[in-house]
Order: C-alpha cells, then structure tokens, then sequence
C-alpha cells in the first residue's frame, strides 16, 4: 500500500524548502498557513483553558475560593470569547482545513493564496485587539455580550474587545470564500463533488455558513459601537432602543455559529471512521446532505435561544419545530458512522478513538439538546448550567475530540513525524474520562436549578461543583499531554511514511510532509472516495 | 453543617405546573439514555466483534440500505414528534395565567429585587404569597436585563428594561423557595437571589396586615396623580384638556390614527412617558413628556390607581 520513498534523503518538502521567519510570515503556501494557524490557536486555546482552570478552582467554595465576583465574571467572559471567537471557529476550516482541502481535490494550493495569508494577518489582528483587552483589564459582558449591559452599563473593556471579534470576522468570511471557490474551481480531473470526501462536504457546508453569518455579526456590533460610542438609540430602551433586537441579531449569527464548530469535526470523523474501519462510508449521499441541510436549518433556529425573553409564544412554537427538525440530520449521520464499523476492520489508533468519543459525546450532546427544543423544559433549564453542559458536550466533548482526533490523524502528513501511539490512546481517554466527570454534573446541577455565570452560589450546589472541579483538572492535564509529545515528535519521532494509516484520498497519495507544490504531478481520480474494498492496482493509479 | 448538606439530583417541585414539566423532562432523559445506550453498545459491539484481526483483511464494500435511512429518520422524526407536541400543549397551558390571579409587582435593578404587593407592602429580595392561589407576577427592570427564576415552580421569565413581561405560578406547598437571577447582569449577579415563603392563607392575611401599615399602591398612585398634576387635564367627568381615566383599565380606546389600542400596562406606560406615540381620539397631542420624571415603582403606582377607576376584569390574558 505504501509508497515507495524514491528521492535520496534530504528530501525537499513544504517544512524545509524555505528557512528563516521571513519565509512563514510571507508564505502563501496552504500548508504552511495552516501551521501558521495551528500555532495561534494552540496559544489562544491555552489561554482560554487557563482562564477555564482559574474559574472552576474558584467554583470550589460555595462562597468563591479564588477571586472577586468582577473578576470572576471576566474570566468566563473571556474563556468564552477566546475559546469561541479565536479557537473553534478558526480551529477545523483554518488549520485542518487549509493544509487539506487542496491535497484532497488534488490541487497545488486554495484557489487566493495571497487572500489565504491575508485571513491568518486579519486573524492576527483581532487577536490582538482581544488579547489588549484582556491584559489591560479584560471584559465582563459575557461571551454574548447582552444589551443594554454590554452597550451602557458595563464598564469594562467591551469595544476593544468587540473589535477584535469584529476583525477576527472578516478572517473567517476570506477563508470560507477561499474554500468554495477552491472546492469548486480546482478539484483534480475525476474528482466529481459525490467522489470527494465528506470533510469537503463538511468544509463546503461550514464555509457557505461562515460567509452568510459572519457579516450579520459584524453588523451586530457596529451598532453596538454606535450605541455605546455615540450614545445612538438602538438596544438601549433608555435611548429608545429595543433590548431584544440585539439578541435576535447575535442569535442570528451565533447560533449557525455553533454549526461552524461542529460540522467540520462530523467531517473529520467520516475520514475517521472509514479510515480506521477500512470500510467505505455508510449511506454517503445522507451523511453529505445531512451536512446541507444542517447549513440550512442553521440559521431558521436562532429563536430557540430566546423562549423565555417574552417572545411571542407563536414564534416560540416555529423555532421550537425548527429546532426538532435540525437533530433528524444530526442523528442519521449518528447512525451512519456507526453502520459503518459494520463488518469493517477495525483498530483502535489514537485517531479512531477521539472518533469514537466524538459520536458517543456528540449523542448526548445532540440528545440534552432536545431538552432545550422543548419549551416546556427549556422555561426550566434555560440559563442554567444544564445550558453550559450541553454546549460543552458539542463544542468540547464533540468539536475538540474531532480536532483533536483530526490532528492525530493527519500529523504524520503535516509534520512528516509519528508520535508515540500509546501516549496518544492514554491521552484520548484522559480528555474522555476528564471531560465527563466536568460536565456531567452540570447538567445535574442546571436540572437542579443552579443558573450559569454566578461567582458564588448557595451550598446545596456544591457536591456537584466539586465534582466538576476535580474533572476540570483531569481535563487540563489530559490537553497537556498531546502538547508535550506532539512537538516531543516533530525532532524525535520516528519518520512517517506517506500512507501510515492505510487511508484512502489524494492526501495520502503524496509523500510526509507533501511537497511545496502538493503532487508531482496532478493527479487522475477514477474511483469514488473510501474505496477500501477496491484493489490497490486501481487505486495506485492515481499516482 | 457537613459540606455536602442538602445534596440532592431532583429539585424541590412546589408549583401546579412542575410535575407536568418534570413528566416531559424524565420522557426527553429516557429518550437520551435509550439512544446514548443503544450507540454506545453498537459501537463498542462492532469494535470488538470486527476488531482488526490482520493487516490483509479486506472488508467487503457495502454502499449502505435506503430501508435503514428511512428507519433512521422515521424513529427519530416520529420521537421529535412526539416530544414537541407534548412539550408545546404543556407550554401554552402554563404560559396562560388563570382569571383570577393574584397581581405582585417585581421591579429588578443592579443588583436586588423589590417585590411590591398591591395592599402595600414593599419587600427586598423576598416574596410572601399564599399557598393554593394563582399569582401573577408583572415584572419591569430599571436598567439592564434581569431573569426571574423560581427553580421549584419551574417558572423563568426574562425581567427587560422598558416593557412589562409576565409569569404565573401556583405554589402548592408551604414552605421556602428560592428565587434567582438567571440573566447576567454585572458584578453582583451572582448576588441577586431571594427567597419565595409560601404560606398559608391565613398567615398570609396576617403578613400582610401586620408591619408598618403603609399606603396601598393605587393609594400612592392617587396621590402621585394629585402631586405630577396629572388631575388638572385627566378630569374624571370627562371634561378635561386630556381622556378621563375613570373605568378605562382593559377598555378599547380609540385613537386619533383610526387605530383602536386595549388599555393595558404597556399602553399606559408609552402613555406616561412618550405620551405624542399614541394619541386618543378627539384630544390634542399636549401632554408633555414624564420620561425622567417618575420611576418604574412610581409608574407601578400610577397603573394600580388606574386599574383602581375600574374598568374590564382582567381577561385571561393573552400570554
């Protein structure tokens, strides 16, 4: 199966045919971006963890054990928008993404390369503006940034930091637009849309989302900024304003918002499961479509974030079906991925067990969903910390258990280096045991009535604060580990073949790490994707 | 007191709607439990059972079963199905307060809660109701955004800056309940929580007329009526510069547009503050401005003595 490493060692590849710092900040390599990428996020996920750690310490006495109540309100404002605005969103489409969508449809590069480093500056540049907010005294306004709070009352710094999520914005809209053009324009003679991978289904899906959301929020706050700049009437009854307008406005961008996260990582673990099963995705054409439609649905739910604000119950009602409506695609990819181990062979490498998790957690995440569609139990749990756990269970059981299954996957591509699988298995079952025992309680605790974004709390709740905590720091260290032997193995770790899994797709067809120029020559696909049950001649004549 | 006292996974149920929702959310656990169940061990079934055995399997192709996608969607369509109609009905009942409640005003502000009964009796952060009676909670907060949440009702209701929002509860049980703020607010959010007593009806009239015996709310509202000067144009025989109020409340007014609006409190308050949005039929837009000039408890006031002239009983109002 493997290809024969025909040039002489040194072999000229992307990570050695440039040195200096000149030749990564001025790339418009799509690999090298895509490490360009990897580093930011990597720092700005650190940061938001540590904020994470310092709050759930603090949680561990009824009364506060660790900070002020203001200070306390500014760390999980400030997780939430690292972690949101500057670690998932760019996570998947901008690392995993931009080092694959050319070397899965067989292109040198995305089809604006220039415009491609251009996303990473705008990236940069948000960054920082957060980041300055943060050091000069960070923000309290919550990740959602509510009004009249945010726009009047709040005293902290909220148009920095707003800014810094308003640039980091126009990042996104220039990687999704890349994408599509890329997905459209550049795909290898053969490469017909129902032979792609599905992370390209996934990819094509979240990048539609990402150009159609992102502007509206960038909207939202300009005219936050005028009204909190210029004192201009538009949230703010005081002012003459509407209060709820924001909230339907953020919704309408935050909550396709959500499907940014989660869609890329339903990608990466098709490529996952297929790889790890050696089976050909079940059902191909619903798992892609379920994408589709789950893009589409997206943004006809927003109002399910706002059942218990006095909205019409009749508007409640439509956004409550609609919600329903967008777990069915949810669940049949569910079902797909699980067919698929059906009669496969499969191993249990580290890649196959964050996807593993991801299905198992993205369940209970799809599922406690449904509590909060329902709005006879969402008037209960909605601002509770049965919110906070069901969005952790997508956002981190599901979205980073597939970056994170996605990076183990693909690294001996990216860095041409094996890392030591046993650290990786124990690893993945560090963050699946530690990420249970933080967030189950919380759905107990949010059942049970206590509401999210208190700096203290009356002490019936502390059992399961506690057990949150204790979880937190299994967690924590659990993230620690694939750092420390991730960078252990681009010097020490042995030396990656090109096809070290057995997969299937052009990415593994070039040699680790690819060339500058991806292929040697542009490659010819004549099969469909997943085609683990055809003979290697056929599949090898790509090549 | 050990740390863990008061440990407990359900939450206390004191209100008429409570079981009903707890019923559908024990429905939505089993549900979750089944598929979560189900995945789990078919996973972990074909994990073992088509473990990879050597380097040469080569599993056969199956391309997938259109009769399992329809199952597939069906099973789940069919469940969502059955959990929004269930949930929908349950929440259209319980968003309709029943005729005959009785009316408690609650105005939030950084960070407290003031709770005002009608007889008078102004509480901070605490709320006295009977057992065994419907009560109406009308809610307005005097600066950002608040959220009023009895965890044992099952009741929440956002508190918004600028318009009157609503919920209703009947406790069903004595006892003390506690309440929170369940929208972020600032600083001291976290401090911003109270305690319902619900008590029996007789030790609630005993509450009620015991303490300070203050004025009662329509009272006050008379009062302020007399002292802003409202009485010189707002004349009850009708013969004033402005509409007599007497037996207005929950009345149609027609207005100068063609338009015709139900006297309620959001129509009285825009009147109050922004008094050129809504102009009465046969009456010229004079009326200056009171924004600035009176308070959300002070408006509270003026709405009770309204409501005091008379007018329509209360509908069961539309949620």
């Amino acid at each position: 199966m493997s290809t024969v490493e025909t040039s002489v060692e040194p072999r000229v590849h992307y990570l050695n045919a440039d040195y200096g710092l000149k030749s990564w900040l001025l790339t418009t390599d799509h690999k090298r971006i895509a490490l360009l990428y990897l580093a930011s996020i990597t720092f700005m996920f650190f940061v938001g963890g540590a904020f994470a750690v310092l709050m759930r310490l603090h949680l561990i006495e009824p009364t506060g054990a660790l900070v002020q109540p203001e200070t306390y309100n500014k760390l999980f404002t400030m997780h939430g928008v690292i972690m949101i605005f500057f670690f998932l969103i760019p996570s998947i489409p901008a690392v995993l993404g931009n080092f694959l969508v050319p070397l899965m449809i067989g292109a040198r590069d995305l089809a604006f390369p220039r415009i491609n480093l251009l996303s990473w500056y705008v990236y940069v540049i948000g960054a920082t503006f957060t980041m300055y907010a943060v050091i000069s005294g960070g923000v309290d306004t919550g990740w959602t940034f509510y009004t009249p709070y945010s726009s009047t009352y709040a005293n902290t710094h909220v148009m920095a930091t707003a800014l810094g999520v308003f640039v980091t914005g126009f990042s996104s809209i220039l990687t999704g637009l890349n994408f599509i053009v890329t997905i459209h324009k550049m795909r290898a003679p053969g490469m017909t849309w129902f032979r792609m991978p599905l992370f390209l289904w996934a990819i094509y899906a979240t990048s539609m989302i990402m150009i159609l959301g992102t502007p509206v929020l960038a909207i939202t706050i300009v005219l936050l900024a005028l009204e909190r700049l210029l004192h201009v009437g538009i949230f703010d009854p005081a002012l003459g304003g509407d209060p709820l307008l924001f909230q339907h406005m953020f919704w309408f961008y935050s909550h396709p918002a959500v499907y940014i996260m989660i869609l890329p990582g339903m990608g990466v673990v098709s490529e996952l499961v297929t790889c790890f099963s050696r089976k050909r995705i079940f059902g191909y054409s619903f798992v892609a479509f379920s994408s589709v439609a789950i893009a589409v649905l997206s943004f006809l739910v927003w109002g399910h974030h706002m059942f218990v604000t006095g909205q019409s119950i009749y508007a409640g009602l439509v956004f409550s079906l609609l919600s329903f409506l967008v777990a069915i695609p949810s669940a049949i990819k569910v079902f797909n991925w699980t067919a698929t181990l059906y009669k496969g062979s499969v191993s249990y490498q580290a890649p196959m067990l964050y996807a593993m998790g991801f299905i198992g957690l993205f369940t209970m995440g799809g599922l406690t969903g449904l509590f909060l569609a329902s709005l006879a139990t969402d008037v209960h749990l909605n601002g509770t910390y049965f919110i906070v756990a069901h969005f952790h269970y997508i956002m981190v059981g599901s979205a980073v258990m597939a970056y994170l299954g996605g990076i183990h996957f693909w690294w001996p591509k990216i860095s041409g280096r094996l890392y030591p699988d046993g650290w990786a298995r124990f690893a993945a079952l560090v963050i699946f045991i530690g990420f249970n025992l933080t967030f189950f309680p919380q759905f107990m605790l949010g059942y049970l009535g206590m509401p999210r974004r208190y700096a203290f709390y009356p002490q019936e709740f502390q059992v399961l604060n506690v057990m949150s905590s204790a979880g937190a720091s299994i967690l924590g260290v659990g993230y620690l580990i694939p750092l420390v032997y991730l960078i252990w193995s681009m010097r020490y770790g042995p030396v990656a073949n090109s096809n070290p899994w057995g997969a299937k797709g052009l990415e593994w067809k070039t040699a680790s790490p690819p060339p500058t120029d991806n292929f040697e020559e542009t490659p010819v696909v004549s099969e469909e994707a997943y085609g683990y049950a055809t003979d290697e001649i056929q599949s090898s004549a790509a090549l | 007191m050990p740390w863990w006292f008061g440990f407990s996974i359900h939450p206390e149920r004191a209100s008429t709607i409570a079981a009903g929702v707890d019923h559908l959310h024990y429905f939505l656990t089993a549900i979750t439990l089944m598929f979560t169940a189900i995945i789990f061990s078919i996973i972990f079934y074909f994990a073992v059972k088509y473990r990879r055995r050597s380097e040469e399997e080569k599993p056969p192709k199956i391309e997938g079963s259109l009769g399992l996608e329809i199952l597939w969607t069906l099973i789940p369509t069919l469940l969502a199905a059955v959990a929004f109609v269930w949930s929908s009905s349950l929440y259209f009942l319980n968003s309709r307060p029943p005729v005959a409640a009785l009316e408690i005003f609650v105005i939030g502000k950084q960070w407290m809660w003031q709770l005002q009964h009608p007889e008078g009796p102004r509480e901070i952060n605490e709320l006295h109701v009977p057992v065994g009676r419907p009560i109406r909670l009308t809610m307005i907060s005097q600066d950002v955004i608040h959220d009023f949440y009895v965890p044992a009702f099952r009741v929440k209701k956002d508190v918004l800056p600028g318009r009157y929002s609503s919920l209703w509860f009947q406790a069903t049980k004595t006892g003390r309940f506690h309440f929170f703020c369940a929208q972020y607010c600032g600083a001291q959010h976290a401090g911003m929580i109270g305690w319902v007593y619900v008590m029996t009806p007789l030790d609630y009239e005993q509450w009620l007329s015991g303490g300070v015996k203050g004025e009662s709310m329509a009272q006050a509202g008379a009062r302020l009526f007399g002292q802003l000067g409202c009485i010189t144009c707002h004349i009850p025989d009708g013969t004033g510069r402005g509409p007599a109020l007497v037996a207005l409340w929950g009345k149609p007014v027609q207005l100068q547009d063609g338009r015709t609006v139900i006297a309620d409190e959001a129509y009285i308050r825009e009147s109050i503050l922004n008094p050129a949005a809504k102009i009465v039929k046969g009456y010229a837009p004079i009326m200056p401005t009171f924004q600035g000039q009176v308070s959300e408890e002070q408006i509270l006031q003026l709405l009770a003595f309204i409501k005091s002239l008379g007018g329509e009983e209360r509908k069961p109002a539309k949620p």
